[in-house]
């Protein structure tokens, strides 16, 4: 089937497009992009004014929950969350149970993903066997049954010596190995960040430097091995410091930054609810000036993702003392708007760098096919709304969990529609857009 | 109407009760008095104004009173319920809490949930909702979370009373603190207090800051760096870890309990290291005025925090404290007792 | 604003009550007076300052706070909790007569609260009350021994006692209260 999306603004950085072009679909591919092109029995969009038509959002940090913790989410109910929130693929980090440090872990999910038929996912394997920090993974398996990267998210890279092997072996195949960067021992029993709000509420303190101790040491590790290296949700400025030293020193680290570390600081812990639940994550929210520090990184390059590290959690399991309630907040559904109301229309970004930052930029760390329009590649497309008027209601996310500290808020910018090899999963019947 | 035709809601009953009521002490005399407490629940010191933190000291002495009549017993909670909810062992505030509310008549039950209840896997929130189906109108809890009598005053419509959350705050503690300082030196404002010890983990020691530097004490905090609190200058106390500049001319001082755990954690060597750089002996005594107070809210280590001269001295008010409790906890319970017309009010 | 008595008549009253006092106990032996708070301490240390004049006699004076021990606590609260005072009776209350001292007498259940504060100090020989004002309206059944002024009300209007100690002049003022 044909689909012509007719006179919308295209930004499509990779191919210099930024204008109002016509898109022409066939079947699973794009076909053309061009102004005037002929209809030709293709069925005709009208792309109201002012949304816009970009490469498919890809989310790199996700936690799907399947197999094992299907209470808070599973494949199904995670890409449907993905694709209502402007996503037509993710990956997603293996802290399942059982750990996805195995083939057959790696089958079950992308079967999952391919009965559901909505976003693509792109599985991460463990770097270590059951993510003990031991023994590598079996690596060439796990990449053989379809996964895009390592991780021993939820932890760190254990130690120096694992880093610097995953990343040599790794380095086989072309994957990155994506580290939650966290000393354990400065860590501690921490749950909040190390500061003046945290002291204030007796609740116990995880340091900045926690997170950049290791930033440090995965920077070192990625130039003596010339592994490729991925930060995973960094929140403090002393790790954009390190990765800014590594970049200029020509070493291939690349990090990623959660919509929530550039909207909230740790004074979120304090009101609107204090000791909310649904502030509480890992990496904390943290001070203003690490808050601040991860803005200036996406404008001005040092940052190269906006990834979700999307964490969702039964009610039940976060309606409890903020001590022992989960690490973690969904975001699928957020972060699109987040991005469009605090970055682009607050002048930080452009449209062209928010493509950079959630298409391009994922595509190329994780080697998938996406960030870009150009005529044959698949046809998945993200529509955004930048000036719709959205209200967040947690109890009507698309996710299975509602863990949100979002709930209530109005924000400026929405998607209008997601297509996933020209299919149209996701239409939002607020913007206007008549796609079938 | 009532059957004589006049509302049962005005004030004519007790004439006396219209005047505002006399400013009673030096501190209180510039501040304008105020008739009640405008809160729901006791979470914190935090959230009270001075003038609320001075209503419940003047109650409080009040409330000494009872204590030496020989009936030492109000009917003022006379048919109220108090759930005494205690997640966290505890003798010494319990009891208190218990003696305050059979003084004011109130019905008392104390649950020690201890572990038992983690061990069932039963969360707060559904410990406290059970508890709440029997309709008690007060809650008073101690939990070793920061935060969890939030938790609970979100879900309950019950009165909460906080004895003391994780590290947070222990309200009660400072306010029978303040009592013991003003009872000693009729009053706060001006005042050198040095507060010496694990501050990091204390919730005493945050409650106790957030109502000296309300009524105007000059506050200073003391111990090995390990145990400062991150950024502690900016609730308005000077911070040190020379224990002689903090006690210099101070007017009290206040030992906060060193648990022996610390050790684990790397916060300082040894006790004896800590009893050698920070414990109060007499000789450090001496660097204070010659009418210091010496408190600590114990249970006391003796021979780390505090020498055994010293706690045992003639400048120290330990022992006061402990039955200030009661009156203070008397007023705190009465003030509260109006519940949610408390908030209907504000 | 009606001024009813001015601190020229207080004072006459007073002195009347102190003697009839003397004359009904037959002096003042094992007599106390107990002011009801707020106006009714200053009146019993007026009371007891005339007494001594009379007798030669020193008869002790202390303070009640009633409020812990009112009715009306805890029900229908309009507002946050009525301020409690202290209580100062220094001395034993046990076989002595005491004197309750308010300043005006009306529904009763004032002196209702105070005698049952009383009982848990002691156990007195007799209680007596003395009122400044009656105004009618008793609630209960409680009579005053000694009155200064008997002034019928309606309920709509108010009786303020304004004493020099607490509000800086003496005289009894009868207002029309506002409609409710």
């Amino acid at each position: 089937m044909k689909r012509l999306l007719k006179g919308g603004r295209i930004v499509d950085p990779a191919n210099g497009i930024d204008g109002a072009f016509d898109l022409l679909i066939d079947g699973d591919r794009i076909a053309r992009v061009g102004r005037g092109l002929p209809v030709d029995g293709a069925q005709v969009v009208e792309i109201p004014a002012g949304l816009v038509v970009c490469p498919g959002f890809i989310d790199m940090h996700v936690h799907l929950r399947e197999p094992g913790q299907e209470h808070k989410e599973t494949v199904a109910s995670g890409t449907a969350s993905a694709v209502a929130g402007g996503f037509t693929a993710v990956a997603c980090m293996p802290n399942t149970d059982p750990i996805n440090d195995d083939a057959n872990v790696t089958a079950y999910i992308v079967n999952k993903a391919k009965e559901a038929g909505l976003a693509r996912v792109y599985p991460i394997g463990a770097v270590s066997r059951g993510s003990q920090g031991e023994l590598l993974a079996d690596i060439a398996e796990l990449k053989a049954a379809g996964c895009v990267a390592l991780s021993d998210d939820g932890k760190p890279v254990a130690t120096a010596l694992l880093m610097r092997r995953a990343l040599e072996y790794a380095g086989m195949f072309g994957m990155p190995v994506i580290d939650h960067c966290e000393d354990q021992s400065l860590k501690g029993d921490g749950v909040a960040h190390e500061g003046y709000q945290a002291a204030t509420l007796g609740l116990r303190g995880i340091p900045g430097a926690a997170e950049a101790v290791m930033v440090e040491r995965d920077v070192l590790m990625s130039e003596i091995t010339g592994g490729y290296v991925h930060i995973a949700h960094m929140s403090a400025r002393a790790s954009l410091r390190a990765v800014r030293k590594g970049k200029d020193a020509g070493v291939r680290v690349t990090c990623e930054v959660a919509p929530h570390h550039f909207t909230l600081t740790d004074e979120s812990l304090e009101s609107p609810v204090a000791y909310d639940t649904n502030v509480k994550m890992n990496p904390p929210l943290r001070e203003a000036a690490d808050r601040d520090a991860m803005i200036e990184g996406i404008r001005d390059g040092a940052v190269d993702v906006i990834a979700t590290d999307h964490a969702p959690h039964h009610y039940d399991e976060k309606k409890v003392e903020f001590d022992r309630a989960p690490f973690g907040i969904v975001g699928l559904e957020t972060a699109v708007s987040l991005t469009l109301d605090r970055l682009v229309h607050r002048g930080v970004i452009t449209l062209g760098r928010m493509v950079e930052l959630m298409s391009i930029n994922p595509a190329r760390i994780l080697r998938v096919a996406g960030g870009t329009l150009a005529e044959g590649a698949p046809a998945d497309i993200t529509v955004v709304a930048p000036d719709l008027k959205v209200r967040v209601e947690a109890a009507k996310l698309k996710s299975r969990s509602k863990n949100t500290p979002f709930d209530g808020w109005e924000l400026r910018g929405g998607v209008a529609a997601t297509i996933v090899g020209g299919r149209p999963l996701f239409v939002n019947p607020e913007a206007a857009l008549d796609l079938r | 109407m009532s059957a004589t035709g006049r509302d049962p809601r005005s004030a004519i009953r007790y004439p006396e009760e219209t005047e505002k009521p006399e400013p009673r002490t030096a501190d209180s005399g510039e501040r304008k008095a105020i008739t009640g407490l405008r809160h729901k629940d006791l979470l914190g010191i935090q959230p009270l104004t001075p003038e609320e933190i001075v209503l419940i000291l003047d109650t409080a002495e009040a409330m000494k009173e009872i204590g030496s009549r020989p009936i030492k017993k109000v009917p003022a909670l006379r048919g109220k319920t108090v759930v005494n909810l205690f997640f966290e062992p505890s003798t010494r505030t319990r009891t208190s809490f218990e003696i305050a509310e059979k003084r004011l008549s109130a019905d008392t039950l104390s649950i020690a949930i201890a572990s038992s209840s983690v061990v069932k896997g039963e969360t707060l929130a559904d410990t406290a909702l059970t508890i709440e189906a029997m309709q008690p109108d007060m809650i008073v809890m101690r939990h070793a979370s920061s935060g969890a009598g939030h938790l609970l005053a979100r879900v309950c419509r019950s009165a909460i009373i906080n004895a003391g959350d994780g590290m947070h705050e222990h309200p009660t503690q400072a306010l029978l603190d303040a009592f013991t300082i003003r009872e000693r030196k009729q009053r706060i404002a001006g005042l050198k207090v040095a507060i010496v010890g694990d501050l990091l983990h204390s919730r005493v020691l945050r409650s106790n800051i957030h109502l000296l530097t309300k009524l105007g004490a000059e506050v200073w905090v003391c111990g090995p760096p390990t145990l400062i609190p991150p950024e502690v200058a900016r609730l308005g106390v000077r911070a040190t870890s020379r224990v002689n500049e903090a006690v210099e001319g101070a007017d009290v001082v206040m030992l906060l309990r060193i648990q022996l755990e610390r050790m684990q954690g790397a916060f300082f060597p040894s006790l004896r290291e800590y009893f050698n750089v920070f414990g109060m002996t007499e000789e450090r005594v001496r660097r204070a005025k010659p009418d210091v107070i010496i408190m600590h809210p114990g249970p006391m280590n003796r021979g780390v925090e505090i020498a055994s001269e010293v706690a045992d001295g003639p400048y120290s008010v330990i022992l006061d404290q402990v039955s200030n409790g009661v009156a203070v906890r008397m007023a705190v319970l009465y003030l509260l007792a109006g519940g949610a017309d408390n908030e209907a009010a504000a | 604003m009606p001024v009813v008595m001015d601190a020229d008549r207080i004072a006459r009253a007073l002195t009347r009550i102190a003697h009839e006092i003397v004359e009904r106990n037959k002096g003042v032996e094992r007599l106390a007076l107990v002011g009801i708070r707020t106006r009714g301490v200053p009146i019993a240390r007026r009371v007891a300052r005339t007494l001594k004049e009379i007798t030669g006699d020193e008869v002790p004076t202390g303070a009640l706070d009633i409020t812990l021990y009112r009715d009306d606590l805890m029900r229908h609260a309009v507002g946050p909790q009525p301020v409690v005072r202290s209580t100062e009776i220094a001395f034993s209350i046990d076989n002595r007569k005491i004197i309750l001292v308010d300043d005006v007498l009306y529904t009763g259940r004032t002196i209702r609260a105070a005698l049952d504060a009383l009982i848990d100090f002691g156990r007195p020989r007799a209680i007596q009350l003395l009122a400044l004002v009656d105004r009618g309206h008793r609630e209960l059944p409680i009579k005053a021994d000694y009155v200064g002024k008997n002034l019928p009300t309606s309920l709509s209007e108010s009786v303020q006692v304004r004493l020099h100690e607490v509000d800086g002049q003496d005289e009894v003022v009868v207002q029309q209260e506002a409609a409710l």
